[in-house]
């Protein structure tokens, strides 16, 4: 929960975080260990000085550091676990649903569980999607379509076998595709990380909902003409937002661009977590404006009702998340007893 | 020592570090496709030598373990045709360190393969195509920029879009103004013909651009721009993450892994 300074409380859904386990120990090659240290090198990078963490800590933290990351140092309400599995690089994958389950379970109010599906896994995935909805009753999936199986390094979402699996989510309820399209992945060929298969698919299944994650960068401006032709096409802000930090002057550019083709209403605020952390994210988003120079050029202002979408509404819609009924459900399993008291003002 | 060695040394080593300097410069010339920026102030080059044969060695580091093989091949083959192009040159070898390609790519750049042939049939793409797909978008980052600055010096759409390219080379624009045109020309043939009577502002078909709809074309451009520029910062801080760039690097080892794990944990 983010409480201005007038009072207003914003009700705020992490869109993307992780619970990984990337250790040595879970370390399955040299893959893997550089793929948690390209993580760590973003985080690094991009985080200010006194939010970042040891080596140690960032490749393996707990639940409970997690949780007081996320929802008691951190504004957070809710958190959308992504699982993201590699099993190719990961002994034990890296952050699996069964990982990310054992959290949810742990905090029911406070996590939306996500699956995936992978549809190079023919029929035996697809049984696996129904036992994912079965058990979980999960309302959305993380798609790695850069991920490698084996000799493949990666699929469209145009493919043929793609389109049983999105027609399986349809049929099962899970309206939500998240589909990472930015950097940090495999790509062999440019295809495996382009947007356009989104393009093609979003046409096909309008009932279903694509998240982009990172906005499609480093592909910034393909993604902004497809989102701008697809009305079920939104933009997750994970890797573009903490640029607030270290090139304000790029997030101004990249927020007022998505504002002005994707619309406030299709944007999705995300931590990356453990990337990085909501609390300083949050912290600076609130009190960012674009510049008046690129207003002028845009037309894109950040109000706080723009804020307030980003942060959370727009998630909750497509979540189904009633924001008041949520809160008060926090509220009484003491969720908020970390705030000052004020904010327990009666509703 | 002989005396003779003594004398010859500083004539060779001047000749040498003139050659040096001409790799350099060619170097300077090679842009990652993407971030339309040279490799060379990108920071990508970790040396770059030429030995008494002649012979030039480069070396070069991406900010990512997993950057795009089909950009990290062809960026490793623009050095090499570049500095191949040098007349006193008998030979380049191109080495990429620290990639999860690294062997096959350097295996391939070695055996003067392409990329087709260095990836069988995970390249189904062909690196023509993407190359062409990345000059585009320099042409259109570089023409978004310069028509932002000739818009901002007062000079109206309808009279922009009627100069040809002798006009263009002849507007008074300033330092920066001149910069940004010398950029734009040297992308304007990749779509069209670029002779002095040409119309100088073409959209990506080679049409001149017209006043009516002038503000929305810029703003489509706009993003291309924005993009590159994003991508480069992104590049550049993992770049400075992953390296101490202050001193010279060594490239991982062929096919041994293990010496890679070593060597990240100094």
């Amino acid at each position: 929960m983010y409480r201005t300074a007038k009072g207003e409380e914003i009700f705020v859904i992490d869109g993307h975080t992780h619970f990984w386990d990337g250790s040595p120990a879970n370390q399955k090659n040299i893959h893997g260990k550089q793929f948690i240290e390209c993580f760590y090198a973003y985080h690094a990078n991009l985080s200010p000085p006194s939010e970042k963490w040891e080596k140690e800590k960032f490749e393996k933290y707990d639940a409970k550091t997690m949780f007081d990351d996320l929802f008691v140092a951190g504004y957070d309400d809710m958190a959308i676990l992504q699982p993201t599995y590699l099993t190719d690089f990961y002994k034990n994958g890296f952050n699996t649903t069964e990982r990310n389950a054992a959290m949810k379970k742990s905090h029911p109010d406070r996590f939306i569980l996500n699956g995936a599906f992978d549809p190079r896994d023919g029929s035996k995935g697809l049984e696996h999607l129904h036992e994912l909805s079965e058990k979980y009753k999960i309302k959305g999936v993380k798609l790695y379509t850069a991920e490698w199986r084996g000799e493949s390094k990666g699929y469209k979402l145009s493919d043929k076998p793609s389109y049983q699996y999105l027609e399986a989510a349809q049929k099962l309820g899970i309206k939500n595709i998240h589909v990472h399209k930015g950097p940090t992945i495999i790509p062999l060929n440019r295809d495996a990380f382009d947007v356009a298969d989104i393009d093609d698919c979003a046409t096909s299944f309008q009932d279903l909902n694509f998240i982009v994650e990172h906005c499609g960068l480093p592909r910034l401006d393909d993604f902004c003409w497809i989102a701008t032709q697809e009305t079920n096409v939104y933009a997750g802000l994970a890797v573009a937002l903490p640029f607030i930090h270290t090139r304000p002057g790029y997030f101004a550019h990249v927020i007022s661009e998505l504002l002005f083709w994707v619309g406030p209403d299709k944007i999705l605020y995300g931590s990356d977590y453990g990337i990085w952390t909501p609390k300083w994210l949050i912290d600076k988003f609130m009190a960012f404006e674009i510049p008046a120079d690129l207003t002028k050029e845009t037309g894109s202002v950040l109000t706080m009702e723009t804020k307030t979408k980003i942060l959370g509404l727009n998630a909750a819609r497509l979540y189904g998340i009633d924001v008041e009924a949520q809160k008060k459900k926090i509220r009484a399993g003491g969720g908020y007893a970390h705030l000052p008291e004020a904010v327990h003002a009666p509703l | 020592m002989s005396e003779r060695v003594e004398q010859g040394r500083p004539a060779q080593d001047r000749r040498i570090e003139e050659r040096q300097a001409q790799v350099w410069a060619c170097l300077q010339g090679v842009t990652d496709p993407e971030l339309d920026e040279s490799v060379v102030d990108l920071n990508f080059i970790a040396r770059a030598d030429v030995d008494s044969t002649n012979r030039v060695h480069i070396e070069f580091r991406l900010p990512t373990y997993w950057c795009a093989a089909n950009f990290s091949f062809l960026m490793a083959d623009d050095m090499r045709q570049a500095v191949t192009a040098l007349e006193w040159v008998e030979g380049v070898s191109v080495v990429l360190g620290e990639h999860m390609y690294a062997d096959k790519i350097n295996a391939g750049l070695a055996r003067g393969l392409s990329f087709q042939e260095t990836f069988g049939a995970e390249a189904d793409g062909n690196l023509d195509d993407l190359r062409r797909t990345f000059l585009i978008k320099a042409f259109q980052r570089r023409q978004v920029a310069l028509l932002n600055h000739l818009t901002d010096m007062g000079h109206s759409p309808e009279i922009i879009v009627t100069l040809t390219l002798a006009e263009l080379g002849c507007l008074p624009v300033g330092d920066e103004g001149e910069k940004l045109v010398r950029r734009y020309l040297d992308r304007r043939a990749v779509v069209g013909p670029s002779e002095a009577d040409a119309p100088a502002f073409v959209d990506t078909d080679g049409a001149r651009l017209k006043p009516d709809g002038f503000s929305a074309y810029v703003s489509r451009l706009r993003r291309v721009g924005v993009n590159a520029e994003f991508n480069g910062a992104l590049c550049r801080g993992l770049l400075s993450v992953r390296f101490d760039l202050e001193t010279p690097f060594v490239p991982r080892a062929q096919g041994s892994p293990a010496s890679a794990v070593v060597q990240h944990e100094c």
